[in-house]
């Protein structure tokens, strides 16, 4: 199985990588996946709290290459958005962006739902209540 | 010596064939075409005695009457004939096999298809060192059990089984004992005679021979051993294996046996000692384990974990220039880590963490040096960039996280 080129780029170029201060209030960090299944990611964003826009993101992967693709392209998507456009993020447009095959969707799933948490765990910092985000199959 | 890029490490999963091979097989294309069974003109009898002499060096290697080979298409026929026609010939002295967990897929899946015709099998669990409990072993045999099952050298390990004991055990109690030689045989000494294997199956392209030919050794004397035929037809192979012999390719196996008895000695001293080299190399990294027995294992197999990195991942790293294996589900179809490892007691973690190398008889110091450069700077690139690391850094517990398994 060949990657595709976008794959090959943010793996060997990955954007954001890194770590925020998660002891801030305006910085979420979302913790998703399992060492067990292969892929862990760790997103974050800092939140400007008067626009509500995405200042920074960071992430951190273990995974294939193509967990890492996806964390690396969510992490350049979430900057400049608002946090409502963020929860807007779709997994398959991750899929589309980086042609990922059938058996890699489930990298980008990941890659949404760690979206999803930060911004849960921003929310929940900042006293909004959680949103129950629908589950997608992995 | 320059250095030949891309490097090919994964001699486990097939070899190149060796020139001198290719050299031996060609005039069997064409010029010498015949079937090695039309007895009555000269074409069969070229033929024939290509297939004779074949035998002879296949034997040799093993130390075995050339009478006792049996050509087949490759080591999983030769595994599917072993346990399905020692079952099938042996059915009135009982339906129980013994085997052990991590043996290759063609021992197992055919043990699973025992199962379904109604046999009886132990799957032997290994310790964490991959060697076979023998004191386990010898509790698991029956008034029932036939045939006793374990491999010689592990594919993805290269951990070698104590064959003379376990052999001893199956003499002891009256049963057959088969094993899958096909990553040991050319590879190490191994002595069908020495060792008191009555059966063993072995395949041409992980000795730098072609694909697609085989053989199943079966024994003809003390005790005199047949299996039932899987594959009826014009009773070739003493009736045990029907089909036109596949002449070059059975000529090609004949000489990429003896190119491994005239070598095997000197290329198994060159093969360790690289083995060690690139060991050595890797394992200057933190939180890197080889996986299985060092002592009792094939020269030219190493199978390694580096802890907080994914192994499809780490290859994505140099898979432009190194080709081998890893124990991530990753690489499977199946999304699952390698069951050989799992058996070892790894956890996931690690299991989806290891590469395999298979080093071969082309393998250069150059590309072991290379290799080494490789795998570190990919290994600590992508530790940087693994929440696992920083974790571990950090002094977290990693298994007291409550992680959400999807």
């Amino acid at each position: 199985m060949a990657y595709s080129d976008k794959v090959i780029d943010h793996y060997s170029n990955p954007k954001n990588v890194g770590t925020l201060d998660k002891a801030k209030t305006n910085v979420g960090t979302g913790l998703v996946g399992a060492p067990e299944c292969g892929d862990v990611m760790r997103l974050q964003i800092e939140v400007d709290e008067e626009s509500g826009v995405i200042r920074d993101a960071k992430f951190k992967t273990f995974g294939c290459g193509s967990a890492i693709a996806s964390s690396s392209l969510a992490t350049e998507w979430l900057k400049g958005k608002t946090v409502d456009q963020a929860l807007a993020i779709d997994n398959m447009a991750i899929v589309e962006e980086l042609n990922l095959p059938p058996v890699k969707i489930h990298c980008s799933v990941l890659a949404e739902d760690a979206i999803k948490a930060a911004i849960n765990d921003y929310r929940v910092k900042n006293g909004l209540p959680e949103l129950v985000a629908e589950k997608k199959a992995h | 010596m320059e250095l030949n890029l891309p490097i090919y490490l994964d001699n486990n999963a097939t070899t190149p064939m060796d020139p001198r091979v290719l050299e031996a097989m060609i005039p069997y294309f064409t010029e010498k075409f015949g079937n090695a069974a039309s007895r009555n003109h000269s074409f069969g009898w070229v033929a024939e005695e290509a297939v004779d002499y074949a035998r002879e060096q296949v034997a040799k290697l093993i130390n075995a009457d050339p009478k006792e080979i049996i050509f087949t298409s490759g080591a999983t026929e030769a595994d599917n004939l072993a346990i399905k026609g020692v079952y099938d010939m042996y059915a009135t002295k009982g339906n129980h096999i013994i085997t052990c967990t991590t043996e290759h897929k063609a021992v197992l899946d055919t043990c699973k298809h025992i199962e379904k015709m109604g046999g009886l099998v132990t799957y032997l669990d290994v310790k964490e060192d991959g060697l076979v409990d023998l004191q386990e072993l010898e509790h698991a045999i029956t008034d029932k059990t036939v045939l006793i099952t374990i491999m010689y050298g592990n594919n993805e390990t290269g951990v070698v089984q104590p064959i003379r004991e376990i052999s001893k055990i199956a003499k002891k109690h009256g049963i057959l004992f088969f094993t899958d030689g096909t990553q040991a045989v050319g590879k190490i000494p191994v002595d069908v005679n020495a060792d008191g294997i009555d059966l063993m199956a072995f395949s041409g392209h992980k000795m730098y021979g072609p694909k697609g030919v085989g053989a199943l050794y079966v024994r003809r004397k003390n005790p005199r051993v047949k299996v039932t035929s899987q594959m009826d037809g014009g009773g070739h192979e003493r009736g045990m294996r029907s089909g036109t012999l596949n002449v070059p390719a059975i000529v090609g196996f004949g000489k990429a046996c003896e190119l491994c008895m005239n070598e095997m000695e000197s290329e198994a001293i060159r093969l360790s000692a690289m083995r060690d080299r690139l060991e050595n190399g890797l394992m200057e990294l933190e939180e890197t384990y080889v996986n299985g027995n060092r002592e009792h294992r094939l020269p030219h197999t190493a199978n390694i974990s580096f802890k907080y990195v994914e192994g499809e991942g780490l290859m994505m790293g140099f898979n432009k220039n190194i080709a081998l294996s890893s124990g991530s589900a990753c690489t499977s179809a199946s999304l699952e880590p390698s069951y050989v490892l799992k058996a070892l007691g790894l956890g996931d973690d690690l299991a989806h963490s290891s590469l395999r190398f298979g080093l071969g008889r082309f393998t250069t110091d150059e590309q072991i040096d290379f290799t080494i450069d490789a795998i570190k700077d990919t290994v600590l690139k992508l530790r940087e960039m693994s929440p696992l690391w920083e974790m571990f850094k950090e002094g977290v517990d990693i298994n007291a996280i409550e992680w959400a398994h999807h």
